[in-house]
Parts: C-alpha cells; structure tokens; sequence
C-alpha cells in the first residue's frame, strides 16, 4: 500500500475536504467585505459543487477498495457505493436549503463543517474495520455538535447542542468500551475477523464478554440512529439545530449509520455463509440448508445469536414509543423527531431479520434514502414556515393552503409519503422492507421465528396506522382549519425549487417504483 | 374503461390548477369530467354483455416484486364501475352550490373518484391495495373542510377506522404474497398458488375484517353515521354511493377470490357458529336489525340516513356469506341499488333540505311543513324511501329478495332475524316522512306569515337532474333486474366456482 493507492481509494472523502477548505479560504479570503446574502450563496454552491465531484470521485474510483493485506479497511461498490451518493446528494440537497436562512454570518464555516461531517459518513458506510468505523463516526458527530451549535442568537441551539454533545459522549465511550471487549476477544479490530474470533471464542456456549460487548455496541448505535431508549437527544436536538443541521442530522447522519450497521450485518453473515457453518439455532436458522438435519441443542453462537434479538428489542421499543409520543407533540419539529424514531424501529427490524441475499440491504438502503429525501424536504417547509411564522408550533401551520398553496402541497406530499400513503414513494420502501422481513424471516426453517417475523411486521404495519393520525394533525391545519394570518408566505426561489424537487422525486418514485430500485440493485450486479 | 380512472385523476390536477376565484369554471369543468366518466363507464359495460373477464392492461410494474399494472373487468367490476360513474355525475350536480375553494373541492373529489374507479379494476392483489389507499385520504379533506356537524371528529374518525382496516389488509396482503412465494401479487396467481388452508383460515379473517370495516359490518360500523352526517352532501352520496362498496368489494374480490377455505368449518361449533361464515353472517344479520333499530330512534335526519345504510350494507354481507349462487347475485345487487338509493337520500336530506332550512332535527322540521313548502323535496324523499325500504319495482326489492332466498338456503335462521330488519326500516322511513315532510300539525297563522319572509330558494336544475338520474336508475333495475343480473351472474359463477377449486 502506497500513498497513490491510498489517495485513489479514499478520493470521494478527500473531494470533500478539498471542497471544505476551498470553502473557507473564499468565503474568509474574497468575500469577507459581501453582502451576507452573496457569501452564504456562495459558500452553499461551492459546497454543492463539491459534493457533486465527490459523487464523480464515487464513480470514478471504479469501486476500488482499500485493504490492509488481506482484510478490507474500506469496502468499495455494492451497499457502500450506493449509501455514499445518497449521503452526498442529501448533503448537497441540505446546503442548497442553507441558502435562504439567516441564522449565522459565518456561512464558510458552517458548509465546511457539514461536508466534514459528510466526510466521516463516507467513511463509516464503507469502513470495514473497528477503529476506522470509530474515526468516522466520531468525525461524524463532532461536525453535528457544532452544527447544531450554529445558531449562536438561540439558546434553544446551545442547549440542545450541550445534550446532544453530552449524550453523544456518553455513547462514544459505550461503543469504544465494545470494541474493546470484541478486540479482546479476536483479537484483530477488521470485521471478518472479529466475527470470526468472536464465533470461536463462543463456541461452546455464549461468553458473557461477548453479551457485554453486544449491549454496549447497541448503546453506541442505537443513540446514532435515535432507537428507543437511546433516543433522547433527539427531540431537543430536531428543535433546537437550525433548520438545515436539524434536516442535515435526520437525513444524512441517518443513512450513514444504517449504512455503517448493514455493513457489519454483511459481513457477519457473509462470513458464516462462506464457511458453510450448520451452527444452531439462530445462526443455524440464516444459513440452514433444506435437507440437512438441525443439530440438536441450540446455543446461541457467535455475532449472530444476540444480536438479532438485541435489535428486535430496540425495533419494537421505538416503533412503540416513537409512534405514540409523536402523537403528543405541538412542535412539529419534535413530531418529525418521534416519527423519526419510530422509522428507525421500521429500519431496525429489517436489521433484525437481515438476509445474506442482498434482499434486506436494498431494501434497508431503499427505505432510508427516500426517508431522508423526505425528511430534508420537510425540514424545508418547517424551516420556511418558522421563518414566516416565528414558531413550529403546530399552529403556525394554520390556514398554510392560502399563505402559500405550492408550500402546502409540497408538506401533503411529503408528510403522506412518510405516513406511508400510495402511490407516494414512503409506501413502497415500507412494502418492500417488511416484504423482505417476512420474505426472509419465512424461510426460516423455525415455526417460533415465523410467527415471530410476522407478529413483528404487524406491529409494526399497525403502529404506522397510527402514525397517520399526527401526521394529518399537521395537514389538518394547513388545509382544514382557517388562517390566523393571511398573509402570504414568501419563499426563496432556491428553496422553493428544492422543496419543488423532493415532492416531484417522492411522487415520480412512487408511481415508478422500479426507479430506484432498479438504480440501486445495479451496484450489487 | 380504464380511461375512467385516467380521466378523474386528470380531472382532480386540473382541478387543482384551475383558478381560485372561478368557481362556476370548476363546476361546469367537473360535470365535464365526471359525465366523460360515466359514458366510458356505460360504453364499458355495454360493451361487456357476454363477455368474461376483459383484459385491459397487463404492464409488469416492478419486475423485481412481480407487481404488475393490471387493469382487467369481469361483470361485478363493470357493474360497479357503472354505479361509480352515476355516483360521481349525481355528486357533482348536487355540489353545484359549492362555494368554498370549489377547485380544491373537486380536485380531492376526483381523486377519490379515480381511486374507487381503480379498485374496481385492479386484477393485481397490490394494484388494489394502492388504489384502495389512494381513496382514503381525499375522504378526509372533504369532509374536514367542507363538511357540517363534528366534522373534524367525523373525519378523522373516518380516516383512522379505514386505515386500521387497510393495515389489516396490508398485513394479510403481505403475509399471503410471501407464503406464496413471493413471485407475482396478481389476483389469478395468488388465487391459484394453492395457499394451505391452516394460513388462510387466520389470514381470510384478518382480510375480511380489514375490508368489512369500510363497509360498515357492525360492530366496526360507527365511523359510518359520523361520517356520513358531518360529510358534505356529495361526500356522504359518495361515502354510502361507493366507498362503503369498496370494502364490500374487497371482502367478495379478496377475502372470498383468494381465501375460499377460510370459510370452511373450523371443526368443531360454539353456540351454533362453527366456521368464519357463521360468525360474519351473524355480525351481518345484527347489522342488518342494529342498523334499523338506531335508525329508527335518531333525532337527526342524516344520522337517520347514516344508520340505513348500516343497515342496507349488512344485507350485501349477508348475501356474501351465503356463497350460493343467489345470495352472491343478491349482495352485488345490492351493492349497485345501495349506492344509487342512499345517494338519492343524503341527495335530498343534504342539499334539497339541509341547505334551505339549516337544520336537520326533526323537532325543527316539524314546524316548517316542508310538504307545502319544498313538495319536490317531500315527492323525491317518498319515492326513495319506498324504494329504499325495498317495495316491488325498486333496485332494493330485486336485490335484498336475492340476498334473503339465498340467506334462506345457507341458515333458514339468517332470514328470519334480518326480516325483521326489514320490518324496522319501512318503520324508520315512514317516520322520517312523517316528521320531516308530512307532519299532523296545521300552520298557524304566525307560522303562515313568517313563511312570507322567509322564503326558500327555489329547487334548481342541477338537483332535478341529479334526483332524475338516480330516480331512474333505481327504477330502471327494479323493473328490469336482468340489465345488471346478465352480467353479474356469470362473473359470481367464476368467481365461487374458483373458489370451489
């Protein structure tokens, strides 16, 4: 390995950091003396531009991955491929929201940081190995302190940015404290292996080190993709960032980690198919072969034995709570919050019963880029709304159809689309990942896990009826009730057409649904 | 045909778009468009006599699920997607005094409209489902924005019940795609993919209920007369019209077509009940009198009207259950003389009455003496409810005769309790006349003269032609049952005898 090498495999990162300080240097440098207006244009568009030729680097790395002798340090292609475009076009999408916000004059600053942050999520949806995947994420999660800091004139910002950086510290040192446990046990910190060592260690019966190291990593994960009961921050985090971190941390940091956890789940399984392994139990269940016998007492093995259960925990508790908190809500911004919760619990139950065909990745992948997309887009409209309204309250959403009738339609779509309505594209992805689930979860040659899969996938079917009661609760007053105030909502020609976009994409993909599905596969070929 | 469900979701973009401030604009472009419906509808089903099952579009959707978009029409479909066509023409003539954001009103009109159109058609299981979804939201706004009394509870009250019940479905619908292989979601091949008896004896209940709620089997009926009450005039014509069909429809196409051996006996009987069957058509026999029975003690017209068609839908359940050839020509009989009937009545409570006088309580009818004062009202309202309590010559008698004679060679039982149903709504009618209309008490002379000054507009032709249309359809079946019974007959004949297999 040589620094050529290692420049060409991490070229889509490095576009990001050129971008980053390309960034600073002309918005400090050049522009300084501009209208705040110009510098923020400015500083979103080169941020932008940098994302795109950061998606070409993507492509143009032909999918080379980097590797440190025999084990990969960054996978390239497939599942990493895929999530890193969608990481990078949310990005791009969250900084051309920037535009028309006020809420800092240091515009440089804040896009550097968040194609920083975009970095360390392009770094964990590929990395292969413990202590890459911790650099990532850490790199990852100090931009998102610092962005939802931003708003320095807000005490909501700083408070919500010292939970989140005090939660996200906690967590850190949890997952850290995991990875020792799981170093300790194999003995090497790059994934295949420590699957590998971990199955040896366990093999005659679970170690109790392992069970530790397991929980402790699900804290660390769980409070990156906001599952219950590590979801804390996220609330008083979506209300309190600027508009853009809020829609940045719900969209882009949520792709990354459940890229980062459909990595690790390949690996485990693909790991276990390659050795042909009859186990038991659980690990017997994902890689049985019809016609062999099932051995005949079933201890839980290696990686995959808690895990699955420890993810249905964390799945059912945040379907569950997510649901039913967002019902209580009066700030939509902790409705999306809740609802962002319990999309989460959706996603980790495809975790749960994860498929070593690609199955369940696509369908994980699917799910969790048109909910960003979404999410971003009604970021959009809270943040517009906000702006014209002076809170996001739901009252401030009152006759929303008259103020403005274009912002209106763009909030029925999007919020249909996440309540899961055909033909928007929020349905499919929900179709397409309990289909997968119960697909995977029949094929289980264990009658308890079947029944289990589909209770599960009701649960979770049921809960999302639910969810259609808060978010018409919102709709309900853009279009229902009458104004409190008539006058109209003016919104920025960029953001409109951004917002224009997503609502445009949700619908296109929805009726198409191949689309996207077709686009994503094609990396898997 | 499938231009009907091209058309009205075109018509409710262009609805959208169309100018705010142009309300007579978006009316006469409404007509337009739901008339286009209709004589599709008609040439379709003209088109239809001695045909099976048309083939109108078979388009793999997702390749990688099997979804396909099939569109296809066998005689229950037609019939249906001719009582849609009626239904959204009779809608838009009785909204014609619409004046709040008319284009936006029509827009989620249509949208509702092309969704119920869709599952008519649909020959793909998933197709359904999405167009069955579709229909959903629209209902909500109608209602939430343009309705009357408690609308917003009757709203949501609506929205939630119908996606409890399309949840259910979703899940059967998922659990039966996977167990089948997860290869096509086509109605014919889950139908054929031999879905063992011990998964479709919980899945067809689950599926059934799902769809039951949106039809108001009791006891998942209530969302039904608030609805219908705090709907506007057209939504609730459109509620009872077609929507409550739709979970009829669902129950015949889905829980019935791919599900056959749900209702086979469980092998042992509690109370008499040894099978799904028994425990539905029970619910559709209770619904049937419960119905009937609330009906006749409301105070308020329209819930009058609203507990009717709880009543009247039973009956189409009922005949479902039966699964002999006769009751299952009964209950799409049925479905056709509901939908025109009960449009006609919320017609006549909801526009002719409700908007001229305000009120809908029968102790503030009583003294308007509507008979001498609005006698096309009380005229219209007397032929409908006659033909709504099911006398000769009217839809409902063809249909509800079909439903009891078949209910008769199921369970002797099912007839004799929902002929007291019958009994109770000739009772609830005529005193839905008596009091509304034709009340004992003369005029006082006070009476008399505030009736000088307050002087009700006068009926326009938007309502005479609305209650002509669905007068005449009414009667057109009741006296010639063969023009609907031809096409049904053989399609409920495919239908049972693919279940059979």
């Amino acid at each position: 390995m040589n620094y050529a090498f290692l420049f060409r495999a991490t070229l889509p990162e490095t576009a990001l950091e050129i971008a980053a300080l390309l960034v600073i240097v002309v918005d400090l440098g050049f522009l300084r003396k501009a209208a705040a207006a110009t510098r923020v244009s400015v500083a979103a568009l080169l941020g932008a531009a940098g994302c795109a030729a950061s998606i070409w680097a993507v492509y143009a790395a032909g999918w080379g991955s980097l590797s440190n002798g025999s084990y990969f340090v960054l996978a390239a292609g497939g599942s990493a491929a895929v999530a890193q475009i969608a990481i990078l076009i949310l990005t791009a999408l969250t900084l051309l929201l920037f535009i028309d916000t006020g809420f800092t004059r240091n515009p440089g600053e804040y896009v550097s940081v968040v194609l920083m942050a975009a970095a360390g999520g392009l770094i964990i949806s590929a990395a292969q190995d413990l202590l890459v995947i911790f650099v990532g994420l850490e790199l990852l999660s100090l931009g998102l302190y610092i962005l939802t800091a931003f708003a320095k004139q807000s005490g909501k910002s700083a408070e919500a940015a010292l939970k989140y950086y005090l939660f996200g510290g906690m967590s850190a040192a949890f997952l850290l404290f995991g990875f020792s446990y799981l170093y300790g046990l194999s003995g090497a910190t790059s994934l295949p292996r420590v699957v590998y060592g971990t199955y040896q260690a366990s093999a005659h019966g679970g170690t109790p080190l392992l069970m530790i190291a397991l929980v402790m990593i699900a804290v660390g994960f769980g409070f990156k993709v906001a599952a219950v009961p590590f979801h804390f921050w996220a609330p008083d985090t979506y209300e309190g960032a600027p508009a853009p971190a809020a829609a940045f941390i719900a969209s882009v940091s949520k792709v990354a980690s459940f890229a980062l956890l459909i990595s690790i789940s390949s690996v485990a399984l693909h790991f276990l198919q390659d050795l042909h392994l009859t186990g038991v139990a659980v690990v017997v269940a994902f890689v049985h072969q019809p016609g062999t016998p099932l051995p005949p007492s079933p201890v839980l093995h290696g990686l995959r034995g808690a895990w699955p259960l420890i993810l249905i925990v964390l799945s059912v508790a945040s379907m569950i709570l997510g649901n039913l908190a967002a019902l209580a809500q009066s700030s939509v911004r902790r409705l999306l919050a809740y609802s962002a919760i319990a999309h989460a619990g959706y996603i980790l139950l495809g975790l749960a019963f994860f498929s070593w065909t690609n199955a369940s990745a696509q369908a994980i992948l699917y799910y969790v880029l048109t909910y960003g997309l979404t999410t971003i887009g009604a970021f959009g409209v809270v943040g517009v709304v906000e702006r014209a309204a002076g809170s996001d309250k739901l009252d401030s959403f009152l006759g929303l159809q008259k103020r403005n009738p274009l912002l209106a339609a763009v909030l029925l779509v999007l919020f249909l689309s996440l309540a899961g309505i055909p033909p928007l594209v929020g349905f499919w992805t929900k179709f397409n990942l309990f289909a997968t689930v119960l697909d995977h979860g029949f094929k289980i040659p264990l009658s308890s896990m079947q029944s289990e899969a589909l209770a599960l996938v009701a649960l979770a079917i049921a809960f999302s009826a639910v969810s259609l009661y808060y978010y018409l609760q919102v709709l309900k007053r853009a279009y229902v009730m009458p104004a409190a105030d008539d006058s109209p909502i003016k919104v920025h020609p960029v953001t409109l057409a951004v917002l224009l976009l997503i609502a445009a994409a949700v619908v296109v993909m929805g009726c198409f649904p191949a689309l996207l599905q077709n686009w994503i596969a094609n990396f898997y070929a | 045909m499938v231009w009907t469900i091209y058309i009205s979701f075109a018509g409710a973009l262009v609805s959208a778009l169309l100018p705010k401030d142009k309300p007579v604009l978006a009316r006469w472009f409404a007509l337009a468009a739901a008339v286009a419906g209709l004589a599709i509808a008609v040439a379709g089903y003209a088109a239809g006599f001695g045909q099976a099952r048309q083939v109108f579009v078979d388009a793999l959707w997702v390749p990688s699920m099997g979804i396909h978009f099939l569109l296809a029409a066998d005689g229950i479909s037609r019939v249906l997607v001719l009582l849609t066509g009626i239904a959204s023409v009779s809608g838009v003539l009785f909204s014609w005094n619409v004046e709040l954001r008319t284009n936006q009103f029509f827009a989620f009109y249509f949208a509702l409209i092309g969704g119920v159109y869709g599952v008519f058609l649909s020959g793909d299981l998933f197709l359904l489902f999405v167009f069955y979804e579709i229909a959903i939201v629209p209902k909500y706004f109608l209602i939430a924005i343009w309705g009357s009394t408690r609308r917003e509870y009757g709203a949501m009250k609506l929205a939630l019940y119908s996606f409890v019940g399309s949840a259910m479905v979703f899940i059967g619908l998922l659990a039966a795609y996977v167990t089948a292989g997860s290869h096509s979601t086509t109605l014919a091949a889950l139908a054929n993919a031999g879905l063992p008896v011990s998964f479709q004896m919980w899945c067809f209940p689950l599926v059934f209920v799902g769809f039951a709620i949106l039809a108001g089997m009791w006891p998942f009926h209530t969302w039904a007369p608030t609805g219908h009450v705090a709907a506007p005039t057209a939504a609730s014509m459109l509620l009872a019209g077609v929507v409550m069909k739709l979970g009829a429809y669902g129950c015949l196409r889905v829980g019935i077509g791919l599900f056959p051996h749900g209702l086979d006996p469980w092998g042992f009987s509690f109370l008499g009940v040894g099978s799904w069957r028994d425990v539905f058509a029970w619910l559709a026999v209770i619904g049937i009198v419960y119905g009937a029975l609330v009906a006749l003690a409301q105070t308020d017209f329209k819930f009058v009207i609203g507990y009717s068609s709880v009543s009247h839908m039973g009956f189409v359940l009922l005949g479902l259950m039966t699964l002999n050839q006769i009751g299952v020509d009964g209950a799409v009989l049925q479905m056709f003389s509901h939908g025109v009937i009960a449009g006609l009545l919320f017609a006549i409570v909801g526009r002719v009455v409700y908007d001229r006088t305000h009120t809908r309580q029968f102790a503030e009818l009583e003294p308007m003496h509507l008979s001498r004062r609005l006698p096309f009202a009380a005229w219209a309202f007397v032929f409908a409810g006659i033909a709504s309590m099911g006398l000769p010559g009217f839809s409902g008698f063809v249909a509800e005769l079909q439903v009891l004679v078949g209910a008769w060679q199921a369970n002797p039982g099912w007839t004799i309790c929902s002929g007291v149903g019958i009994i109770v709504g000739v009772a609830y009618i005529w005193r839905a006349l008596q009091k509304a209309f034709f009340s004992d008490a003369l005029p006082t002379a006070h009476e008399l003269e505030g009736e000088q000054h307050h002087k009700f507009a006068p009926i326009t032709w938007p309502e005479y032609a609305g209650v002509a249309l669905l007068g005449a359809c009414t009667l057109a079946v009741g006296l010639y049952p063969r023009i609907l019974l031809d096409q049904i007959e053989p399609a409920v004949k495919a239908l049972l005898a693919g279940g059979a297999q």
